[in-house]
């Protein structure tokens, strides 16, 4: 049998690369987060470690390691591990799908930045995606405590109405696209245009809809801590906290990833094609682009959450049901008749 | 009806329109606010560097006077420790010997002198009360300390250094 080991090191390397890049980006997301909260507030934000405050994620998630771990003595043991470390993982899981550039060709071997191009690669994340509420309903259900119950039972209802929608602007585009593959995606808008141009209506829903996918404000009613004391995370402490917290980040930089991709062109930018410069270059520069799109967005997560406040709980269920829902049917009516008139003429 | 204030407005309750049901276009306008305060002055002060004045009116922790010979001007008269709200003041009165003059400038002086800083609450009475110019309040306010003995000031917190002499720290 022949193995072929520089595809299995080329994985390797892809994995682990993609996952300390997404552990970083989440990393100084919660630095991002901060300072753009100050900056919106007036304020400075942290300044104190490093310039500019660069060190304090590593001081935070240092803080967190070496603090006391409490585990309820009425909750269930198990449960409550696998809670963070399901939502960490989930979170980790669905990088594997986004391409984060084109190919590289390294000594004769073209390496293509994605990790897997699986043919149903929207449907694998949002499979993936929707596993991502099973952390936290089992560490709001394991810790044994009501307001946790009742914070995950909000996520859980929150998070299903608001994938309808968002698998409703989704079946939009993928009508127009034709293809589940998003490598696929990202080089149809390499040639054409931006789906965005196409789609405004349906990355709208799919932007809202991510929000709340993220449990992000103002859909974060699932941690609301006025009422909830903090929500499903309310018993946890030390490192599993830092996974939930850290989880957030993940998706958040995810579901960035995800909106470049399917609406901005991914790692394709303008005049990509005729710079006429080697194709390593393009390529590197390629994913520059993915990664200044995907910062583009974090802010913009960040930006609407020190702008509004968070949503009653029955404001969200009729924003969800009564408006995204139609809105997204009809943009699937209105593509669908576009794209039948497209094909028959 | 007239309103109480010019800065009065009435209360809209008509029901909502399209466009605030959706709430998207309200908030890009509330985006479009916050977007604005990124070039707004920054008002943090950043303290250990940075300090805010005080008003000249301020009243922060005590001191305990000398004259311009570097002599005690407290006699323990207990004054401020009537005037005292909060009965934070204890003092000891003790009398002057023979060779001593050149430490206190009468025959009384307060051996002891007290104040719990966890009850004072900076009023100023014990400053007005004071017929000897001993007591004053300035313009700096109690450190953190790790347990309440460390909040009880005695007379060397509080008196000020003499004349060639160094302050403790």
């Amino acid at each position: 049998m022949n193995i072929d080991w520089f595809f299995i090191l080329e994985k390797i390397v892809l994995i682990s690369g993609v996952l300390v890049i997404s552990l970083v980006v989440a990393m100084y997301s919660t630095w991002g987060e901060r300072k753009v909260a100050s900056i919106i507030q007036d304020r400075i934000g942290p300044n104190r470690a490093g310039f500019m405050g660069l060190l304090q994620p590593l001081a935070d998630g240092g803080k967190l390691f070496f603090k006391e771990e409490i585990i309820p003595g009425s909750s269930n043991r198990f449960l409550f591990i696998l809670g963070p470390s399901l939502a960490m993982i989930v979170a980790c899981m669905t990088s594997a799908v986004i391409p984060w550039g084109d190919t590289l060709t390294i000594a004769g071997h073209s390496i293509s930045l994605q990790i897997a191009d699986i043919n149903i690669g929207i449907l694998y994340i949002f499979g993936v995606v929707s596993l991502g509420v099973y952390g936290i309903m089992l560490g709001g259900w394991a810790s044994n405590n009501k307001y946790s119950l009742l914070a995950s039972v909000r996520a859980a209802s929150q998070i299903i109405s608001y994938e309808l929608a968002m698998g409703l602007s989704l079946i939009a585009l993928l009508m127009m696209t034709g293809t589940l593959s998003i490598k696929e995606i990202v080089e149809q808008q390499r040639h054409g245009g931006w789906n965005v141009l196409y789609q405004p209506l349906g990355f709208v829903i799919f932007l809202v809809c991510s929000f709340a996918e993220c449990n992000r404000t103002p859909f974060d009613l699932s941690e609301a801590e006025s009422e909830l004391n903090g929500g499903y995370h309310l018993e946890y402490s030390s490192m599993k906290l830092g996974f939930y917290l850290f989880a957030e980040y993940i998706n958040m930089f995810i579901s960035s990833a995800l909106m470049s991709s399917l609406y901005f062109g991914g790692y394709s930018f303008p005049f990509m094609d005729s710079l006429g410069l080697a194709p390593n270059l393009v390529t590197i520069l390629g994913t520059a682009a993915l990664f200044i799109k995907i910062i583009c967005f974090l802010f913009f997560f960040m930006w609407v959450r020190w702008t509004i406040p968070r949503f009653r709980y029955d404001q969200l269920m009729r924003l969800g049901w009564n408006y995204m829902i139609p809105l997204a049917l009809a943009n699937m009516l209105v593509t669908g008749a576009i794209v039948l008139y497209r094909s028959t003429h | 009806m007239q309103a109480l204030t010019s800065r009065a407005r009435q209360v809209d309750r008509k029901p909502m329109t399209f466009i605030e049901k959706i709430y998207l276009w309200n908030i890009l306008k509330g985006m479009v606010i916050t977007f604005k305060h990124i070039w707004k002055r920054k008002e943090t002060v950043r303290y250990p560097e940075q300090k805010r004045p005080f008003s000249p009116v301020f009243r922060g922790l005590h001191i305990l006077n000398r004259d311009a010979e570097g002599r005690e001007n407290c006699t323990a008269c207990g004054l401020c420790a009537v005037a005292c709200p909060a009965e934070a003041i204890t003092m000891e009165a003790a009398e002057r010997k023979p060779g001593e003059e050149h430490l206190y400038r009468e025959e009384k002086y307060a051996a002891r002198y007290e104040i719990n800083m966890l009850r004072c609450i900076f009023c100023g009475f014990c400053e007005e009360a004071c017929p000897k110019d001993a007591i004053y309040l300035t313009e700096t306010f109690a450190p953190a300390n790790y347990n309440r003995e460390g909040f009880i000031y005695g007379k060397q917190d509080l008196l000020i250094p003499a004349p060639g002499e160094k302050k403790k720290a």
